[in-house]
């Protein structure tokens, strides 16, 4: 190689490595957290852009830009639900995080325990049980911004179609049960051809929606502290079989690789939370009961969301005062329209009700409160992804009619195993 | 090139200083350089931010570990690269990405084949069908992928379809033994006009002669087909080949939208698996090391069918 060639070379290697290392400064694997001079324009990615939803955050972002004026602008940002929490962690990824954001329970333990979340004001109004997941060390790194119970919304004149009675009727005689909602649900696909239960959002994907079902047996997918796997527990095992027996056997519940919407009046119940409540119409006449009544009796499971400052945002500071002012007992009540608030000053019927016009105060306070109260989140642990995937994986075996239901939970144990002894 | 035709420039000299300051730099030789790379700049540029650079990134990434959350990034030696001999669940994801290659490979070149052969016969209506397999190609892949799981599902058309003539269609995307091959017949009939109509250019450039001379010997369609065609549009099934084989490694829209790997990992192909280590699970150095591992393979397919041309692939001179 003569001396002109080399010196082209070493000028070409050079170049790419200036821009490989100005590309990877930009990239965010430095500190890169932001400061707060200059003009303050805040960013907050959401999941909903529900019209209603949008209206409510901008006109509180509004009101406090009203006494706070150095805040030029406060955006949301809709991130699609399907891969938000992909699509938010890409954004810091690329040194762009935004300065809050909305969190899935799922993700919760991931962001908390990674001081990817700047602490937050607590306020012990809200109700320690609803805080559990976004805590570290007694701080508190998100206000749980919805903390919504499941429950099933029912159509009536789908249910009288069928000669069933309804669950309000049972619910008076102390028989409803998954027992009771099965045979109904059978009931139903049997004399109308439509879907009896649909537990939404799980489509044979999204196993821990079936939390709402399994812990009527007290079944977990995995202990308290995180560490044993609970799918090969004999509670487990009897809660899949009976979910089985209801999808395979009777028939009762939506069939894998099909679609029933329960507010296009597919099917006859949905297990789902309040705020499906705005997809509601006047097509069927309909009820929100609590969910049906396992072998343990009496359950309510939740799911949440959390928001939170990014640690890496632009504008912390600024990000964190907004954050107190969301989320403070005035727009906590406003929130509560759309996402139920876990705070004991606002868990009354009479309450709820001027903000949800849809339900009643009997639906509130049955569904809603006690859900808040007594329920119990849907199940979250670090590195929730990678294990949800391998349950995934696992209990693809489950939704055939000829499964073995022990073996396959057995397997989901054997491979989510070394992650829970993480 | 040397450009005899133009004048030398004068030797230096301080006669000279005077010309040299006015145009010795800037020779029409220069210029037409210089426009010669202002025009392929866009692109030059472009393959360099785009390309070029992203790929020595993803090559220096895989050297190390970046956890997105926490916020560190620190080398890892070749750790993640030996990984990739630890990794259970690879073996199967090649398998799958094998399977799906192979499979899309076969089932389109051959659909392509046989409906350009099809369309070069000058029948009526050619146009029309030529437009209804090539439409496909232009319609965005995700919608058409979202159309073809409402199809596909167990009360789907697909199976409505098969109820008619009395078959009770399986649950395609929800079994393992079919969900691949639906998703390998979505993207064919996805991208099997492309290749037709570049087939169909290719049979209509093979002249008439040969088959009116390979007539008068009395050799049958059959012999035809396979001794005069296929060698004379050999360049173009290389061209097919090359670009669906490294198409169907890059396969991902149809995967995640379709089956999103499952069921049972069954359709977990190499581009979504890297995709799920990097941003789900956010072992970003994993899934860099699973980029090149990737990069690996297309390049050495894309060498070995190169290589392949000099033996089967007909050349006039």
């Amino acid at each position: 190689m003569n001396t002109q060639r080399q010196q082209r070379t070493i000028n070409f290697a050079a170049l790419a490595t200036t821009g490989v290392l100005v590309l990877t400064a930009c990239g965010g694997g430095g500190d890169n957290a932001g400061s707060d001079n200059g003009p303050v324009n805040l960013r907050m990615t959401v999941w909903s852009g529900a019209p209603e939803h949008l209206k409510l955050l901008d006109g509180i972002a509004a009101e406090y830009r009203k006494t706070n004026p150095d805040v030029k602008s406060i955006k949301f940002d809709v991130l699609p639900v399907e891969n938000y929490t992909e699509t938010l962690t890409t954004q810091i990824a690329g040194g762009k995080s935004p300065d809050l954001a909305w969190i899935f329970e799922n993700s919760a333990p991931d962001f908390v325990s990674s001081g990817a979340l700047k602490e937050v004001k607590d306020d012990e109004d809200v109700l320690p049980a609803a805080k559990e997941i976004w805590q570290q060390d007694g701080k508190l790194y998100a206000y749980p911004f919805s903390t919504s119970p499941f429950g099933v919304f029912v159509n009536t004149d789908m249910l009288k179609k069928a000669g069933q009675p309804t669950p309000a009727d049972l619910i008076k005689q102390g028989k409803w049960t998954w027992d009771e909602a099965t045979a109904m649900g059978a009931a139903v696909n049997d004399k109308t051809g439509k879907t009896g239960i649909v537990i939404r959002d799980f489509d044979y994907k999204s196993w821990d929606n079936l939390a709402s079902y399994w812990d009527g047996w007290g079944a977990e997918a995995w202990s308290a502290d995180g560490k044993t796997c609970g799918f090969d527990k004999p509670e487990m095992v009897q809660a899949m079989t009976s979910l089985h027996k209801a999808i395979f056997e009777d028939e009762a519940m939506l069939a894998p690789g099909t679609t029933a919407d329960f507010f296009a009046g597919e099917s006859a119940m949905t297990v789902t939370q309040m705020s499906r409540a705005s997809l509601l119409t006047d097509k069927f006449a309909w009820d929100f009961v609590p969910l049906p009544e396992g072998p343990k009796g009496k359950y309510a499971v939740t799911g949440q969301a959390g928001i939170a400052v990014l640690a890496k945002g632009q504008h912390p500071d600024a990000a964190a005062d907004f954050h107190a002012f969301m989320t403070n007992k005035t727009n906590a009540a406003k929130l509560g329209a759309y996402f139920p608030q876990a705070r004991s000053s606002q868990l009354n019927a009479a309450a709820l009700a001027k903000s949800n016009a849809k339900l009643s105060e009997k639906q509130l306070s049955d569904v809603v409160i006690e859900g808040i109260k007594n329920g119990k989140v849907k199940p979250v642990h670090i590195g929730q992804a990678e294990i949800y995937a391998a349950v995934r994986s696992e209990l693809d075996s489950l939704w055939k009619p000829q499964a073995d239901v022990p073996k396959v939970l057995t397997g989901v144990c054997d491979a989510i195993k070394p992650q829970l002894e993480q | 090139m040397k450009t005899h035709d133009r004048p030398r420039v004068p030797e230096a000299g301080p006669a000279n200083d005077g010309a040299r300051a006015g145009r010795s730099f800037w020779t029409s030789r220069r210029r037409d350089h210089l426009a010669g790379y202002l025009f392929i700049a866009p692109q030059l540029i472009g393959s360099v931010v785009f390309v070029l650079v992203p790929l020595i990134l993803v090559v220096w990434y895989s050297f190390h570990e970046w956890n997105v959350l926490a916020g560190t990034f620190h080398g890892v030696g070749t750790d993640n690269y030996e990984n990739l001999f630890d990794d259970p669940k690879l073996p199967g994801v090649l398998r799958a990405t094998g399977y799906f290659s192979v499979g899309l490979v076969v089932l389109n070149l051959s659909l392509a084949l046989a409906l350009a052969v099809l369309l070069n016969q000058k029948l009526r209506g050619g146009v029309v069908f030529r437009t209804l397999f090539f439409s496909p190609v232009v319609v965005s892949l995700v919608a058409w992928t979202i159309v073809w799981g409402f199809l596909l599902q167990k009360n789907g058309g697909i199976n409505a379809g098969l109820d008619l003539i009395g078959v009770d269609g399986p649950n395609w995307l929800r079994s393992e033994g079919t969900s691949m091959l639906s998703v390998i017949v979505v993207q064919c009939f996805k991208n099997v006009g492309l290749n037709m109509v570049l087939f169909l250019a290719a049979l209509q450039g093979v002249p008439r002669e040969l088959y009116e001379a390979a007539t008068v010997d009395g050799a049958g369609r059959w012999r035809q087909f396979w001794r005069i065609t296929v060698p004379l549009i050999s360049p173009t099934i290389l061209l097919t080949s090359i670009i669906t084989v490294v198409g169907s490694l890059q396969v991902f829209a149809q995967i995640a939208v379709l089956t999103q790997g499952g069921p049972g990992g069954s359709t977990t192909v190499l581009v979504y698996y890297l995709y799920q280590q990097a941003f789900k699970f956010h072992h970003f150095g994993y899934g860099a090391t699973l980029s090149v591992l990737l990069f690996l393979i297309v390049l050495v397919l894309t060498i070995v069918q190169w290589q392949m041309r000099k033996k089967w692939v007909f050349h006039e001179s």
